[in-house]
């Protein structure tokens, strides 16, 4: 039995891997410049963003949840991250490290707010964070009296487009996010009960825990990674603005879901986050590379997503119906 | 059958050497079974037995592999459940396939609301809604919402339904199990009725007892192939058994007289439940097995849950060992020791689609994790020691937890709680919904606990079971505790009229005294 489940499990990420894989033969075959290193530099840094909003949501949608604020709560931290940055009465070291402090802070005090208000007062995650996207926002605006925030430190603008042996920093720190999120959810306590709550909630309170405090901190942690988003978001665009980060929740949540994410909660990996992440980027690069127009590739983005939740039902179907099947002997 | 025609054949139903394979397992091997126009033909068997498959496999669910069923004498094979009904063959389940948020009567007709002018014809939908509930002595509005129903009464509800597509064939699946005795005699009167009008029914159940209530036949599967067709009027229950198992059983019920109770390890003094005017009290000793009896919605579900902190309680004290300990939710009872086993463990027991091990370690993962990192290997091998232990029959640990058999998904429900070292064990319907031999493990596990000093509540319908088992019994009736009987004094009268007791004087109605109407008058 062992050996179908990991059959199973193989099938559910290898799927996922296969289908990019086979999205990257076909662009290198067809699209002009694709396979180049400068090309893939390219898809790197560009996937950095939505790969760390990706690996929080994930988490939120484990438990069945959802949050739609991710974007606006990335422009209110990149705000207030650009205001404390821009401070000269501090060294720029100190600024920076008070920036990125400042972000997280933002991030997670949204997300605890989220997950406190979905769990006090059980409201769905996706009423109260579709409120947050617009406090957020709001908030954002309202702060930087809607101006745009530059002329950073030297030293911070350089990170976003530094490399290590030809991989750019920000992309190493989004596999770091990714490799960091695996090892919560597949070692850990606080991983275990992610799932746990995602299948059964009633029967994990009933084994005599609190499923609220693990959802307010998941919801938590997510608002932690759009904080650090917001960093890394600014360390490539040198900028700070109120009015970044539109539509980032619907990236997000795509990635997840293409990555093999149950939207009711419970099934899920991060690994097949980040793959659902590279496919979305490979996309998006590959079609512009064949001269699409941005109209026709959101319209090609949109079908990917609807295609991969269709595949995905057939093959939880296939998994169920063979675990059924031997419990009915 | 149209009149003056040649004689329709005496069998209705002839299945012919069905097989249904499955990977790794043969659920029906080369069943043949006859049953005949309007007879009640009650399946029995064990889980897995194959009663489940032979039913999915006549209402068009499985197609079969090898074998043919013949209908009112012609071939038959349903390509699904719409064509099966439409050909007068229908089940209910025991799982409802109700809408909450509908009316009764929109649920009774779904499939074909009555139209006029596009629009439903409410006046219409209601009349013959109204008739069909009388029909199975339902005493509901039609225009009451579903989700506002009790178990008992959403029971009778799905048989209307069946009953509302003039079915010719009417197979039940264990309908008595969330029944109260009251209304599983209703249940016959309607069964009676409706095979006086021709309708044949195939009956599934646990329950042994009732293939003499309703029964003509009886049919006894095992192992997916067919052992018997027996006369009910010449059947025993000892004979029924011993096909069922294949083997001799022992005695029914464990009972060990060496085992007495000691020291008090659980009192409830003034306890109330939401939504209950009456408080009751009780105590628990170590090494006993204290049943508690009573009809469904009779304040037993609801009383144990708000002992566990499940449900809030208005008031009440709970004392552990004499200490007053205070209980406000599921963590703070099993911080203290008590653990509830619920009714209904594969929605709240279980977490179904994850791993025995999960399952057993989710009630104290701090004893299987080190700073808050699991240990894979500490994991296993303490549920490996308790799966050997309770003799839980799983190829693996890793084995999610859905694929068990339902015995043993009980018992593993009862690993997790030994996992954390509960010392009081209250469980709601421990049995219910499983076989005769997984039943008799269950007892003796039970009897081990107790004997290791644990305090065991059991809460059943199943009076001859709780006879059997405990070693006092708490009878509850509309909110109260209207018994505590000594085992010296069981007796099946006394506890059922204790049961009963404060219903029979409430004046206001036919139906007043019964828990379930009353909560929806």
């Amino acid at each position: 039995m062992r050996a179908r489940q990991l059959f199973y499990l193989l099938l559910r990420e290898a799927g996922i891997g296969l289908a990019l894989a086979l999205i990257v033969i076909l662009f290198s075959a067809f699209a002009p410049h694709f396979a180049s290193l400068a090309n893939l530099t390219n898809i790197f840094t560009q996937i950095s963003i939505n790969t760390v909003i990706s690996v929080g949501m994930t988490f939120v949608i484990l438990l069945g949840g959802i949050d739609l604020s991710v974007g606006s709560v990335l422009a209110l931290a990149t705000v207030v991250a650009g205001m404390v940055i821009t401070q000269e009465s501090y060294p720029p070291d100190v600024a920076i490290l008070l920036a990125v402090l400042a972000s997280a802070a933002i991030g997670m005090a949204c997300g605890f707010f989220n997950g406190f208000v979905t769990e006090r007062w059980k409201i769905h995650s996706f009423v109260v964070t579709l409120g947050m996207l617009n406090i957020a926002r709001g908030a954002a605006l309202q702060i930087s009296k809607s101006r745009t925030i530059f002329s950073f430190p030297e030293g911070f603008n350089q990170v976003g487009s530094q490399t290590v042996l030809g991989v750019p920093v920000i992309f190493l720190i989004a596999v770091a996010m990714v490799l960091a999120g695996r090892f919560i959810l597949n070692r850990t306590v606080f991983g275990r009960m992610i799932y746990a709550i995602g299948n059964n909630e009633e029967a994990v309170r009933l084994s005599g825990h609190n499923p609220s405090t693990y959802k307010v901190a998941a919801f938590t942690v997510c608002g932690a990674m759009v904080g650090l988003a917001a960093i890394m978001y600014m360390m490539r665009l040198n900028i700070a603005s109120p009015i970044l980060g539109a539509g980032f929740e619907l990236n997000a949540i795509a990635a997840v879901v293409i990555g093999g994410t149950s939207m009711s909660g419970g099934k899920g990996s991060m690994v097949g986050t980040f793959l659902g992440a590279c496919i979305m980027g490979v996309l998006n690069n590959g079609l512009l590379l064949l001269g699409m127009g941005d109209f026709a590739r959101l319209m090609v983005t949109g079908l990917i997503i609807v295609v991969a939740v269709i595949i995905d039902k057939y093959r939880a179907r296939a998994f169920l119906r063979s675990t059924f099947q031997q419990g009915r002997p | 059958m149209s009149p003056g025609g040649s004689a329709p054949p005496t069998d209705i139903i002839e299945v012919q050497g069905i097989t249904k394979r499955f990977p790794g397992v043969v659920a029906l091997d080369r069943v043949d079974l006859a049953i005949r126009r309007g007879e009640v033909h009650v399946l029995v068997g064990q889980n897995g037995a194959g009663k489940s498959s032979l039913v999915k496999v006549l209402c068009g669910i499985y197609p079969p592999d090898e074998g043919r069923i013949l209908y009112e004498g012609a071939p038959y094979a349903p390509r699904n459940t719409l064509a099966a009904i439409r050909a007068g063959i229908r089940v209910v389940y025991q799982e409802f396939n109700l809408l909450p948020f509908l009316s009764v009567a929109e649920n009774i007709f779904f499939q074909r609301l009555p139209r006029r002018a596009g629009l439903v014809d409410f006046k219409t939908l209601y009349r013959d809604a109204e008739a069909m509930l009388q029909e199975v002595g339902l005493p509901i509005s039609p225009r009451a919402r579903v989700e506002a129903l009790g178990v008992a009464q959403l029971q009778l509800l799905e048989i209307a339904k069946a009953l509302s597509t003039q079915s010719k064939v009417l197979i039940l699946d264990e309908p008595t199990a969330t029944l109260t005795p009251r209304e599983i005699h209703r249940l016959f009167e309607i069964i009676a009725r409706l095979k006086e009008k021709g309708v044949t029914v195939v009956y599934i159940s646990h329950r042994l007892q009732e293939v003499f209530d309703v029964g003509d036949r009886v049919t006894v599967l095992r192992n997916g192939r067919k052992v018997e067709t027996l006369t009910a009027r010449e059947a025993t229950i000892p004979q029924i058994v011993k096909l069922m198992v294949g083997k001799e059983m022992g005695e029914e019920y464990p009972f060990h007289a060496e085992v007495q109770p000691g020291s008090e390890i659980l009192r409830v003094e003034d306890l109330r439940h939401r939504g209950s005017s009456q408080a009751v009290s009780f105590a628990l000793h170590q090494g006993e097995l204290l049943g508690v009896s009573g009809l469904v919605g009779s304040g037993r579900t609801e009383t144990m849950r708000a002992l566990f902190g499940a449900d809030p309680k208005a008031s009440g004290r709970i004392y552990r060992e004499g200490r007053e300990v205070a209980i406000h939710s599921p963590r703070d009872a099993v911080r203290h020791g008590v653990c509830l086993l619920t009714e209904d463990r594969k929605v709240q027991g279980l977490i179904l689609d994850m791993a025995c091990t999960v399952n057993v370690t989710i009630t104290d993962l701090a004893r299987v994790s080190r700073a808050g990192l699991l240990q894979p290997g500490v994991e296993r091998s303490a549920t490996a020691g308790l799966v050997s232990d309770l003799d839980i029959k799983t190829p693996s640990v890793d084995q999610l937890a859905r694929n068990l058999s339902g015995g043993n998904q009980q018992k593993l429900v009862i690993a997790k709680w030994l996992f954390r070292h509960a010392a009081v064990l209250v469980c709601d319907e421990p049995t219910r919904g499983i076989d005769v031999g997984a039943r008799y493990e269950i007892y003796t596990l039970l009897w081990r606990l107790a004997a290791e000093g644990k305090g065991i509540v059991i809460v059943s319908s199943d009076l001859p079971e709780l006879m059997g088992i405990c070693h006092r019994i708490l009878v509850f009736s509309n909110g109260k505790i209207t018994g505590d009987v000594a085992r010296a004094d069981f007796g099946q009268e006394r506890i059922l009229s204790l049961a009963y007791q404060e219903y029979v004087r409430e004046p206001s109605g036919p139906h007043a005294d019964h828990p379930a109407a009353a909560g929806a008058v």
